[in-house]
């Protein structure tokens, strides 16, 4: 602390390990195979232990559901966390810094309809708006408004491929990655939206106060990444 | 029966109301020491007095209609009607003027995020003093209001809010994409931010050291890591950083406060020197300021001025993070 070591200006720091919020589902292997080739071991965190938090070297690594990472690194019980920018476009109102594009996790968020079916096309002319089923009601809301079209939404929780097959909607805004389930569906690509990689992002205060070892890890991470 | 209130608002009970009246207590009592006098103005306000000085970011949004149809509005901040007060009642008073207030605002945020709609303030405004001399009295009375509380811990980080717009006038970057990368700056989104100057066709050099001036955070060492990247932006701001930061060091108020090259606060009105509070327990920003030079023009007074306001209910809580922070070391020195 500054008061001792008689540097003029350094302020005083936070306490204890830094705290990363790690996405658990189908970001987790990339992201812990990320980690390792930055240098952090995440062993601990590899056995199929029921834990939810795992003490490396030098962080404490926190895995929950990607959609909950901007919740607690805006809190700041995470310092630091990884997850999709299709999350952090869902929950742009969460006040997080994003520092990084991780590169992995490609997917595309999409407008979908059925294959050959006219009735997105339809609907807009004849009844003046589309009726859009999705996972993602504010990326689909926005992107329409932009677009200058309007939609009826229809917010959906599970596989939000079923909603047009049986007439709930006229398309679907949805992730997709290899488009393969689409395709088993009998769905098509109609527009991309935008695309969407892994994030690093860091709680305000924490890109403050633990400036030194946020950017050491943010440069880690680019590193490792080949970015 | 339950009657509920409005999201966002919310009722104090007696054991937080006496924590809550201690620290108001406290706080007053530092800038009264330090020479500020206490003033109190309606919640309400004609919403043509508040909104003077053009900066659709601080409107009130809350607006309604009195009985002879004025517009009214609920203030959103105490620096506006302090600046109309000032302007009214202490056209002619001798200079500098120090006032401080402890006073409730209302803003339109989602709450159930530790943000309230409602909202208790406690700050001071210090007009008619300009440049570092002013910025470092403000700090001065900032380091001993958290010294009040009980924030050791606590950091100030320092910033210059014209940093930005000069460096794109520099880099020729304006309008609508001045302000995308304003916006992203604002956000710290640092991926839509290298997106937002690769369009704006800049030029990677160019380009490189708006991001990387946005990540300069620390001791005065970051002033030359600044000036390292060059610039007629960054020097003006580096010299003004230094000059206040000096004015501390001799004042010894530095040893709170961090250089940050990456700050920027969303209030319009902010002019040269800009900080914000930080304690290492809560994720939340504790309160901020800055300079206003430009502003009490919008009331007819060509004065500089600065100040700062703390949110009380989230010092409180950083407060009892910190307390118990102390108690659990104590236990495990024992």
């Amino acid at each position: 602390m500054s008061s001792e070591g008689g540097a003029i200006g350094g302020p005083s720091h936070p306490e204890g390990p830094l705290t990363l919020a790690v996405p658990r589902g189908a970001l987790f292997t990339e992201t812990l195979d990320l980690l390792d080739a930055a240098g952090v071991d995440t062993a601990p965190a590899r056995g199929d232990s029921r834990s939810l938090i795992f003490h490396t070297d030098e962080m404490i690594l926190v895995t929950m559901r990607p959609s909950d990472v901007p919740t607690y690194v805006e809190a700041g019980a995470a310092d630091v966390g990884i997850t999709g920018k299709d999350v952090l476009l869902e929950q742009s109102d969460r006040v997080v810094y994003e520092l990084l594009d991780l590169g992995y996790g490609k997917c595309r968020m999409v407008l979908a309809g059925r294959r050959g079916d006219e009735r997105l096309g339809e609907s807009q002319r004849r009844l003046g708006m589309m009726r859009i089923a999705t996972k993602y009601p504010r990326i689909a809301e926005r992107y329409f408004e932009d677009t200058g079209r309007q939609i009826e939404l229809i917010e959906v929780k599970g596989s939000v491929e079923l909603a047009p097959l049986i007439g709930l909607g006229d398309g679907i805004v949805d992730l997709v990655a290899t488009g393969r389930t689409l395709a088993e569906n009998d769905l098509e690509v109609r527009e991309e939206i935008v695309d969407c990689t892994a994030r690093l992002v860091a709680n305000r205060v924490a890109h403050k106060l633990r400036a030194a070892e946020v950017d050491d890890l943010t440069a880690r991470l680019r590193v490792a990444s080949g970015r | 029966m339950i009657h509920p209130i409005p999201p966002g608002t919310r009722d104090v009970l007696p054991d937080e109301m006496r924590e809550l009246r201690r620290l108001n207590r406290r706080l007053i009592e530092v800038f009264e020491d330090a020479g500020y006098g206490e003033v109190a103005t309606p919640a309400i306000e004609y919403d043509e007095v508040l909104s003077r000085g053009d900066r659709p970011s601080s409107a009130s949004p809350y607006r309604f209609f009195d009985e002879n149809g004025n517009l009214l509005a609920l203030r959103s901040d105490m620096t506006v009607p302090i600046a109309r007060l000032v302007a009214t009642r202490f056209a002619d008073a001798p200079l500098p003027l120090r006032l401080c207030y402890l006073a409730s605002a209302y803003r339109a945020v989602l709450p159930q995020r530790g943000e309230m709609r409602e909202f208790v303030q406690a700050g001071i405004e210090l007009i008619g003093e300009p440049g570092p001399s002013g910025t470092a009295e403000v700090i001065g009375v900032l380091e001993a209001a958290l010294d009040a509380a009980g924030l050791d811990r606590a950091v100030i980080g320092l910033g210059d809010a014209d940093l930005y717009r000069g460096l794109l006038t520099e880099f020729g970057v304006e309008g609508e994409q001045r302000d995308a990368v304003l916006d992203r700056l604002a956000t710290h989104d640092l991926v839509g931010l290298e997106t937002t100057l690769e369009a704006a066709g800049i030029g990677a050099t160019a380009a490189e050291t708006c991001v990387a001036l946005s990540q300069l955070r620390g001791g005065s060492e970051v002033l030359d890591r600044a000036r390292e990247l060059g610039g007629e932006a960054v020097e003006r701001t580096a010299t003004r950083l230094q000059e206040t930061y000096e004015t501390l060091v001799a004042r010894g108020t530095a040893d709170r406060v961090q250089i940050d090259f990456g700050l920027l606060r969303d209030l319009g009105y902010y002019s040269g020197a800009i900080f914000e509070v930080y304690d290492p327990a809560v994720g939340h920003v504790l309160g901020g300021g800055g300079r206003y030079d430009d502003f009490l023009a919008g009331f007819g007074l060509d004065l500089p001025a600065a100040g700062f306001s703390l949110y009380l209910e989230r010092v409180h809580v950083a407060q009892m993070e910190e307390e118990s922070r102390r108690r659990e070391r104590a236990a495990a020195d024992v």
